[in-house]
């Protein structure tokens, strides 16, 4: 039951990044002034781009109570102590995402804390991930460990992918936001699919046959080849519709399905880096029963 | 091992996080406009001359852009038509409208005082009426919202400091000026992304918008030798270099390809 819940305030995370690109989208990150009301009330008129902008705020209010139930869910009911503390971990992340988002409304969008805000709903986000994926039951099982001692060093690859994928979120964050030019993000965008694929193939290559690493290697794959392509698309459709007086349907389309796959890279590449720190071993630790001595 | 490697992970990632918005911005600091060095002989207001002139534009016309309204019936219920973009009016003859002309150098060091009527900046149609106005230096705008919705007033500028108001249907009108000299600072509302509007502040009065023919007229020049710059929203600026004699109109013309 706690696994379903977490799977669903996973989902409602990602349906607030979606709410999110909509706000910047449509340009509409200001429409509503004032901060934590609205026009001076709990629900003003969903109007022009007050519809995306008090959306994102209710959206992101049931996130906020979704995670404080989830909190106490876990505190009280899970035995694992770092996971309990994960989840409270994860409400003071929501409320400091909360007060950052108001103060892009309060501070009329600084660049930097409309950048962390952008940053800390991919990670709040693939955090909610990983809190589903260590209460399933397939977690609960226990580890199939593998030693590893080929070169790239999987344990390596496994930590630099997701900071790999968050550092290109923020150059992501940083063009959308028009800190940056588009160029770093594009070079990030090669160096970091050249990251997922290498760590996603070796997987594949040195361990075929352990199901939890291949399934998080091959997801990671397809929605990082997704991702490519909807970049180019939301670039492509950005430029088209560049001389329009108002933020073009097509445009805002390919935007926020590149920012929401965004969050999904980044959660696919947290879940495999902890597949791959949880199940594969050093050369020295290799422990019995492990699936190479049962090959 | 899992959880001292999910530790780090944990604190880097909250590090890179933090190192994100690391970037301070500079401060938009909003301190008055400085006042001229010296003081020049001021001409008499019987020398003054004028400088007039015609906008054109060469090339083909682009086709004005419909704006589609939709997202507010409020504004759509307003429009028999779609309303089109002001972004670029080329009237007959291929003449430009909304051009902000002004003399950007060469006028005397002299303090001009602002003047005491304000320019209006109308929301009406879920337009801004009129699309480019040009004030001087402190002096003010009177922001109206003639709409039957809401409507935040935002500008944009760079050297003056940024603002975000809503202003409620028929309420009393804004009055807002900007202290510093800045060409140009668009305004936009972000309930309705398709309305913007643009101001030029200088701190003299010689300044005109072209009209729907293109043509403009700045008066009670003083003589003298001057840059005058026209700016256009898509297509840029423009320099002229113009001589004005004692009580003499001077023309100057512009021409901008699209």
């Amino acid at each position: 039951m706690l696994h379903r819940y977490a799977i669903l305030v996973a989902a409602c995370t990602l349906f607030l990044v979606v709410a999110g690109a909509l706000v910047t989208s449509n340009e509409a990150g200001l429409s509503v002034p004032d901060w934590p009301l609205s026009y001076g009330k709990v629900m003003p008129e969903m109007t022009g781009g007050i519809f995306y902008e008090h959306g994102h705020r209710m959206v992101a209010t049931t996130v906020g109570m979704l995670t404080i139930g989830l909190a106490v869910w876990l505190w009280f009911r899970e035995d694992r102590r770092w996971l309990r503390w994960l989840g409270v971990a994860s409400l003071g992340a929501v409320i400091v995402q909360g007060v950052l988002g108001g103060m892009t409304v309060i501070f009329l969008l600084p660049k930097p804390v409309s950048i962390s805000h952008a940053c800390l709903a991919q990670l709040f986000f693939s955090t909610m991930v990983a809190i589903a994926l260590f209460t399933s039951d397939s977690w609960k099982r226990g580890a199939i460990a593998v030693v590893d001692s080929g070169w790239p060093s999987l344990r390596t690859l496994a930590l630099f992918a997701p900071f790999a994928v968050l550092a290109q979120l923020a150059l992501g964050a940083a063009v959308r936001h028009r800190a940056l030019g588009l160029a770093p993000h594009v070079v990030g965008s090669m160096v970091v699919t050249s990251v997922v694929m290498l760590a996603s193939i070796v997987i594949l290559i040195r361990h075929p046959l352990h199901r939890a690493m291949r399934q998080a290697a091959v997801g990671l794959m397809v929605i990082t080849f997704f991702q490519v392509f909807l970049g180019i698309a939301a670039y492509m459709t950005r430029v088209d519709t560049s001389g329009s007086p108002q933020p073009m349907p097509v445009m805002v389309l390919f935007t926020v399905m590149h920012v929401a796959v965004g969050a999904l890279t980044m959660a696919a590449s947290v879940v495999f880096s902890i597949q791959i720190l949880r199940n594969v071993r050093p050369p020295l630790e290799e422990p019995a029963g492990s699936l190479r001595a049962a090959l | 091992m899992f959880k001292k490697s999910l530790i780090a992970l944990m604190t880097v990632a909250i590090l890179l996080v933090a190192a994100c918005g690391g970037a301070k911005e500079e401060a938009k600091k909003e301190a008055p406009a400085a006042a001229p060095a010296a003081s020049a002989p001021a001409a008499s207001d019987a020398d003054a001359g004028s400088i007039t002139g015609k906008i054109s534009f060469a090339g083909a016309a682009p086709a004005p852009k419909n704006i589609s309204m939709d997202a507010t019936p409020a504004c759509s219920r307003q429009h028999s038509t779609p309303p089109k973009s002001e972004e670029v009016i080329v009237g007959a003859g291929g003449t430009l409208k909304n051009v902000f002309v002004y003399i950007k150098a060469g006028l005397p060091a002299k303090e001009w005082p602002a003047p005491s009527e304000a320019v209006v900046l109308d929301q009406n149609s879920c337009i801004y009426k009129p699309h480019v106005i040009g004030v001087m230096v402190n002096q003010e705008i009177e922001i109206r919202n003639s709409d039957p919705t809401n409507h935040n007033v935002h500008p944009l500028p760079k050297v003056n400091r940024e603002w975000n108001e809503s202003q409620a249907p028929k309420s009393d009108p804004k009055r807002k000026s900007f202290p510093r000299e800045e060409v140009m600072i668009a305004i936009k509302c972000n309930v309705h992304p398709w309305m913007r509007s643009y101001v030029g502040v200088v701190n003299h009065p010689f300044h005109a918008v072209s009209g729907d023919d293109g043509s403009f007229t700045i008066k009670g020049v003083p003589p003298g030798e001057y840059t005058v710059e026209a700016w256009h929203e898509k297509f840029g600026v423009q320099e002229s270099k113009v001589t004005v004699a004692p009580k003499e109109s001077k023309s100057a013309d512009f021409s901008f390809k699209g």
